[in-house]
C-alpha cells in the first residue's frame, strides 16, 4: 500500500463506472430528555453533568422509552412517507465500545418503527430524484470519547482518553436509503442534495437541532462503482461521520476516484468504514466491515413492544408541516423571486426569517434585501449565524417601515440597524435616542440652504440663470451639514424657491 | 416486659402487633436480630454465613425513629420497625452490593433499588445484604464468591440457591423477613429445603429497578418469610406498579395480605387444585413425594376438589430456560469490564491495553459457572445459531405458556413438589452442571410463563428428616390466590404438625463472626 492514492479524474471515473451511493443518517433528537432516562441533554454541558444510573449503564438501571421520541420518530416517519409499524420491540445490538456504558447498545434490528418510503430531492437545475428510503429506527447515543496526548486525535498514540457520557442515551433517528441508481456523473451532487433536503425536512418538523457541526446530524456514505448499470452492485465503503454538506459532496466524489482508480489497475475494493479527513479532502482506510458483523441481536428484555395507536398516527400525519420544497415554490410565488434569489435565501438558512419579516409587515423584495445583504455581511463579520444576530424579524419590518414612511433614509436606517444590534432597543426608540431621523423642519433646512447658497455664489448665480442640474452640488452641500438626515426632495425644492428658478 | 422471651421468634406479623401495642420497641427486635446474626451467622468458614454484609447502624438508627415516631403518635405503615434483610442482588445506595461476585467487591451503589426505596418509605430497618450463588447463578449457594451460606437444619448441607442466603437468614432466624429473586427458582428452591416460605411474585409484581439484571425476562423479586401471612406483608410494602421498570404491571395489585389473612380460616371449598402430571414421579425423593401426597390430601380436607392436569411442554422448560438465561445473562453482564467500577485487575502495567484490563479483571472477577454460561450465551445468540438455540427456545417458551393457560382452564392453582430432593450436601453437585440445573425442573415454567408461584413446607422427609416443599402456582395477576389456598394449607398442616416445622430444627451452636471491612468485602 502506497499512502497517497492515485486518483482516476470524476469525469473520467463517471464514464467508466456505475457510481451507487447509499446514505444513513443518523439524527439526534431535540427531545428535552433522553431516549430511556429523565436526564436532559443540551449541548456544550460540562463533561458528565447529564447523566444518571441508566444512561451510565449502572447494575441494576433500566430503560423507560421517551414517548416524545417516539412521536418524533412517527413524524419522521410519516414525512419521508414510510408505513409506520403497528407493532415493534426494541432489541440489543452486542458489541464492545469503550463509550457505551452497558457495552450493548438499545437499538431498533428487525423492527424499524417506519419502512419503505422515499424522499424526492430538487438539485440544482431543478430535476427531482426520488430517493428510496429503506427504513427509519429509533436508537440510543453512544457517549463520546476525547483521545488526548497523540497528534491525531484519534485513539492510537493518544496517552489516554476522556469519556463524556453527556450523549450516552440521548434518541437518534437512523434513516437509511435503498441504493441511489442511476445518478451517474451527479452522484456526489445527489447525496448533497439529498442530505440538505432531509435537513430542510428535518428542520421544518422541529425535530431535531440538525447542525452537521454539532454532530446532531451525522452522515455515513457508502459509495460503489460497477462496469455497467446492468452489472450487479459492486463492493462498497462506508465513509463516517461525514459532518457537513459540502463534505458529503467531497467525499463521493473522493470515493467515486478512488475506486474507479483501484478497479482501473484491476485491483479490488475492500469493504471498510472509512473515514473522511475535511483538511486534506481524502479518506483513508477505517476497520474492514463484512456483512456478518455478529452483534447477537436479541429482542430488548427490559423494555415493552412499541404499539403506536393506529389513530394517533393518522393525527399527527393530519398536523405534518408543510413540506419544505412546497414551500418553497409557494413563497417563491407569493413573493415574486427569482430562482436564484429564491436559493440564495433558501442557502443562506434565511426563509423563515424572510417570511417572519414579511409577515410584520415588510414588503417581500426589502424583506429579502436587508437579510441577504447588509444583515448577512454583518453575520459572516461577526462569524454568527443570522438567526444568531441580535434583531427579531419585527424589528427589521419596522425599520423598513421607517424607510417607507420617509423618516429614514437608508443611510440612516443602517446607522438605526447598529443601535438596533448593538442592545440599544427597537428601531423607533434607537432613532430618537441616535437623533438619526430626516429632518423636515423648513427653518431649519431653510437655513442651511441659505448658508449653501452663500457659500457657493458661482454655482448659485449658474442656477439663477436657469442651470437648474447644478443645484445638485447645493443640495450635496445641504445634506452633508446636515449630515444625511435630510429629505433630500425636500433641499431640492428649497434651494430651487430661494434662487427663483 | 419480659426479657426472657427470645424475640427472633416472633414472625413480622406478630411484630407489628406487639409494637403497635407497646409490648417490644424496634430497637429491641433489631439488636435481638443483630445478637442472633452475631451468634450464629460465622463466616465463610463456619457458621450459617447468610450474610455478606450487616448494616447494624443504619438498622438501630432507623428501628430508633420508628419508636420515637410511634411514641409521638405518628401513624406508621404496617411493617414499620419490622428488620428485613435483602439479597445481595438488589442496589442499595450506601451499603454494598456484590451480586456474590467479586467483580462488584466493594461497590456501593449511588441509588436504591425501587423495592429497597419501598421498604425504606415502608420504615423498615435493612439488616443488611445476603449471600447468593454468585450473579443468582446456581441452585446451592456454593456459587457465591464470598463462601457458601448452610443450612441451618444441617450446616454440612446446602441452603439451596441462589438464594440461599435469604433463606438461610430466615430459617435461622436472623431475620423475620427477606428479600429474594427468583429467576428460574431462586426463592422456591431455597425456601423448600430450609423450611420456609417463599414466593415468586407474577412477573412485573415488583419493580426490577435496581436488581442487577441475571435474565431481564425471568427475574423476579418476592418475599422469604416464616409464615404466608408473613411474605404477603412483604409482597405488599414492596411490590405494585413502578414508572421506572417499562416491564412493571400497571394497575391496582391484588391484596396479598387480605387473602392470606382470609386463607388462615382453613376452608378451600370450590377451589380447583390441579395436579401437574410431568412435575412428579421420577427423579423425585420419596420423602418429598409422600409429603407432597400428604398436602394435597390435607388440601381435599380443607374442601378442594383436585384435578390431574397436564402440561406437556414441561419436559422442554428446562433446556428453553438454560437458552433463554444464558443469553441474556451474556448481555447482561457485559457491562462488567473494569472500567467504571468494581474490581480492577492489571491496570499496573502502564503499557496494559484496556482489552489486555478486562480480559484479566474478567478472569479473575467471575466464577467458573458464571463464564460458563456467559460463553453458552455468547454462542447461543451468534449469528447462524440464534435459530436453533434462542429462537427454539422462545417457541417452547410460548408452548409453556399455552400449557398454563390450558391447565389454569381446569385448576385455580396448580401444585407440586418445590424441589425433587431435600437439601443436598456440599460439593454433591458442583462437578455436574446438569444435576444441579434439575434442581429447579419444577420451579422454572413459572419463570417462562411469568406467573406466579409459592413455596411452602410440607413436612420432613423420612430419609433424612429434612424440609420438603410443595409448589403452588396461580395465573398471572392472581397472587392473591396463592396466598390464601396457602394460608389454608398451611394452617392446616400446623394443626396437623402441632406447631412450625421449623421448632423442629436442631438448635445451632455459636459461631464467630469476623468483623466486615468498611467497603463491605465479606469475611
Amino acid at each position: 500500500m502506497t499512502a497517497t492514492t492515485e486518483l482516476v479524474e470524476f469525469d473520467d471515473a463517471v464514464a467508466r463506472f456505475d457510481p451507487v451511493v447509499g446514505l444513513e443518517v443518523h439524527v439526534e433528537l431535540s427531545t428535552r430528555t433522553k431516549m430511556f432516562c429523565g436526564c436532559e441533554h443540551s449541548f456544550a454541558a460540562p463533561p458528565n453533568s447529564q447523566v444518571c444510573p441508566v444512561c451510565l449503564g449502572l447494575p441494576g438501571a433500566l430503560p423507560v422509552l421517551n414517548g416524545a421520541a417516539v412521536e418524533s420518530a412517527v413524524r419522521i416517519g410519516l414525512a419521508l412517507n414510510c408505513e409506520i409499524a403497528p407493532y415493534g420491540r426494541f432489541a440489543r445490538k452486542n458489541y464492545f465500545y469503550p463509550d457505551m456504558p452497558k457495552n450493548f447498545q438499545t437499538s431498533q434490528y428487525d423492527e424499524p418503527i417506519a419502512h419503505d418510503g422515499w424522499l424526492d430531492v430538487e438539485l440544482d437545475d431543478g430535476e427531482v430524484v426520488r430517493v428510496g428510503i429503506e427504513r427509519a429506527h429509533m436508537e440510543e447515543d453512544t457517549g463520546k470519547s476525547t483521545h488526548v496526548g497523540g497528534s491525531t486525535g484519534r485513539i492510537h498514540g493518544a496517552e489516554y482518553s476522556l469519556v463524556d457520557y453527556n450523549r450516552a442515551g440521548i434518541p437518534l433517528i437512523e434513516i437509511v436509503t435503498r441504493p441511489v441508481l442511476g445518478t451517474g456523473p451527479r452522484v456526489a451532487e445527489v447525496a448533497r442534495a439529498y442530505v440538505a433536503t432531509l435537513r430542510d425536512l428535518l428542520r421544518s418538523l422541529g425535530v431535531s437541532e440538525v447542525r452537521m457541526e454539532r454532530g446532531n446530524l451525522r452522515c455515513d456514505a457508502n459509495v460503489s462503482l460497477r462496469p455497467s448499470p446492468d452489472a450487479p452492485l459492486g463492493t462498497r465503503t462506508e465513509t463516517k461521520n461525514v459532518n457537513s454538506l459540502r463534505s458529503v459532496e467531497r467525499a463521493v466524489r473522493y470515493e467515486v476516484q478512488r475506486q474507479a482508480a483501484l478497479l482501473t489497475a484491476g485491483g479490488t475494493v475492500t469493504q471498510e468504514t472509512r473515514h473522511w479527513h475535511e483538511d486534506t479532502g481524502v479518506t483513508t482506510s477505517g476497520r474492514p466491515k463484512s456483512d456478518a458483523d455478529d452483534y447477537r441481536y436479541f429482542p430488548e428484555p427490559d423494555l415493552v413492544p412499541v404499539e403506536p395507536d393506529a389513530e394517533w398516527v393518522e393525527s399527527l400525519r393530519a398536523s405534518l408541516p408543510e413540506p419544505p420544497a412546497a414551500r418553497h415554490r409557494r413563497l417563491q410565488g407569493e413573493w415574486g423571486l427569482a430562482d436564484a434569489e429564491m436559493r440564495d435565501v433558501v442557502n443562506a438558512g434565511a426563509l423563515d426569517l424572510v417570511e417572519a419579516t414579511v409577515a410584520a409587515g415588510a414588503a417581500p423584495a426589502a424583506a429579502r434585501k436587508w437579510w441577504m445583504g447588509e444583515l448577512s455581511r454583518r453575520a459572516k463579520a461577526d462569524g454568527v449565524e443570522l438567526g444568531d444576530l441580535a434583531v427579531t424579524p419585527g424589528q427589521v419590518a419596522e425599520l423598513q417601515g421607517l424607510v417607507d414612511s420617509g423618516r429614514l433614509t437608508d443611510s440612516l436606517a443602517r446607522q438605526v440597524l447598529d443601535g438596533v444590534l448593538a442592545g440599544e432597543g427597537a428601531p423607533e426608540q434607537v432613532a430618537t435616542a441616535r437623533g438619526l431621523e430626516v429632518v423636515s423642519d423648513d427653518s431649519a433646512l431653510g437655513d442651511a440652504v441659505d448658508r449653501a447658497i452663500a457659500a457657493n455664489p458661482d454655482v448659485a448665480a449658474k442656477v439663477r440663470d436657469g442651470k437648474v442640474q447644478a443645484a445638485g452640488a447645493l443640495i450635496g452641500a445641504v445634506m452633508k451639514e446636515m449630515r444625511g438626515q435630510a429629505d433630500a426632495a425636500r433641499v431640492r425644492e428649497l434651494v430651487l424657491e430661494r434662487l427663483g428658478a | 416486659m419480659s426479657t426472657s422471651r427470645d424475640l427472633t421468634r416472633l414472625g413480622a406479623a406478630q411484630m407489628a402487633e406487639e409494637m403497635a401495642a407497646g409490648d417490644v420497641s424496634s430497637v429491641e427486635l433489631v439488636e435481638a436480630a443483630l445478637a442472633r446474626i452475631d451468634a450464629v451467622d460465622g463466616s465463610a468458614e463456619a457458621g450459617v454465613h447468610a450474610f455478606l454484609h450487616v448494616a447494624a447502624d443504619e438498622a438501630l438508627a432507623v428501628a430508633r425513629s420508628v419508636d420515637e415516631a410511634r411514641a409521638a403518635g405518628e401513624p406508621l405503615p404496617a411493617l414499620a420497625g419490622v428488620p428485613v434483610a435483602v439479597k445481595d442482588v438488589v442496589a442499595t445506595r450506601g451499603m454494598p452490593t456484590t451480586v456474590g461476585s467479586r467483580i462488584l467487591e466493594g461497590w456501593v451503589p449511588p441509588y436504591d433499588a425501587t423495592l429497597v426505596e419501598r421498604l425504606r418509605a415502608a420504615r423498615t430497618p435493612l439488616l443488611g445484604k445476603t449471600n447468593m450463588d454468585e450473579f443468582a447463578m446456581g441452585s446451592s449457594t456454593e456459587h457465591s464468591a464470598y463462601g457458601p451460606t448452610r443450612n441451618p437444619w444441617d450446616l454440612e448441607r446446602i441452603p439451596g440457591g441462589s438464594g440461599g442466603g435469604s433463606a438461610a437468614a430466615v430459617a435461622a432466624y436472623e431475620a423475620p423477613l427477606a428479600v429474594g429473586t427468583d429467576t428460574g427458582g431462586s426463592i422456591r428452591q431455597p425456601a423448600a429445603v430450609t423450611g420456609t416460605v417463599g414466593v415468586k411474585p407474577t412477573y412485573g409484581g415488583v419493580s426490577r429497578y435496581g436488581l442487577v439484571a441475571l435474565a431481564s425476562s425471568l427475574d423476579q423479586a418476592g418475599p422469604c418469610a416464616r409464615s404466608v401471612l408473613d411474605a404477603a406483608l412483604l409482597h405488599a410494602a414492596m411490590g405494585g406498579h413502578d414508572p421506572r421498570d417499562s416491564t412493571s404491571l400497571a394497575g391496582r395489585a391484588p391484596d396479598v395480605v387480605a387473602a392470606a389473612r382470609d386463607g388462615a380460616t382453613g376452608d378451600l371449598a370450590g377451589v380447583r387444585v390441579g395436579l401437574v402430571r410431568e412435575l412428579g414421579g421420577e427423579g423425585y425423593q420419596a420423602g418429598v413425594q409422600a409429603r407432597f401426597a400428604e398436602a394435597v390430601d390435607v388440601l381435599r380436607e380443607a374442601g378442594a376438589e383436585v384435578v390431574e392436569v397436564s402440561a406437556p411442554h414441561f419436559r422442554y422448560a428446562l433446556a428453553a430456560y438454560y437458552l433463554i438465561l444464558p443469553s441474556e445473562a451474556s448481555s447482561n453482564l457485559a457491562k462488567f469490564d473494569a472500567m467504571r467500577y468494581g474490581l480492577r485487575v492489571g491496570d499496573g502495567d502502564p503499557q496494559a491495553t484496556a482489552e489486555a484490563v478486562m480480559s484479566a479483571t474478567r478472569e479473575a472477577g467471575f466464577g467458573d459457572e458464571v463464564k460458563r454460561r456467559i460463553v453458552l450465551g455468547t454462542y447461543a445468540l451468534s449469528a447462524g445459531y440464534y435459530d436453533a438455540y434462542y429462537g427454539s427456545a422462545q417457541k417452547v417458551r410460548t408452548l409453556v405458556q399455552r400449557d398454563f393457560a390450558a391447565a389454569f382452564e381446569r385448576a385455580d392453582v396448580l401444585v407440586s413438589p418445590t424441589a425433587p430432593t431435600t437439601a443436598f450436601r456440599f460439593g454433591d453437585k458442583l462437578d455436574d452442571p446438569m444435576a444441579m440445573y434439575l434442581n429447579d425442573v419444577a420451579t422454572i415454567p413459572a419463570n417462562l410463563a411469568g406467573v406466579p408461584g409459592m413455596s411452602l413446607p410440607s413436612g420432613l422427609a423420612d430419609e433424612d428428616g429434612l424440609p420438603a416443599g410443595i409448589q403452588l402456582l396461580a395465573p398471572a395477576q392472581a397472587d392473591d390466590r396463592l396466598y390464601r389456598v396457602g394460608a389454608a394449607l398451611e394452617a392446616r398442616l400446623l394443626d396437623r404438625w402441632g406447631g412450625p416445622l421449623l421448632d423442629r430444627a436442631p438448635a445451632l451452636g455459636s459461631f464467630p463472626r469476623r468483623d466486615l471491612t468498611t467497603t463491605g468485602a465479606p469475611a
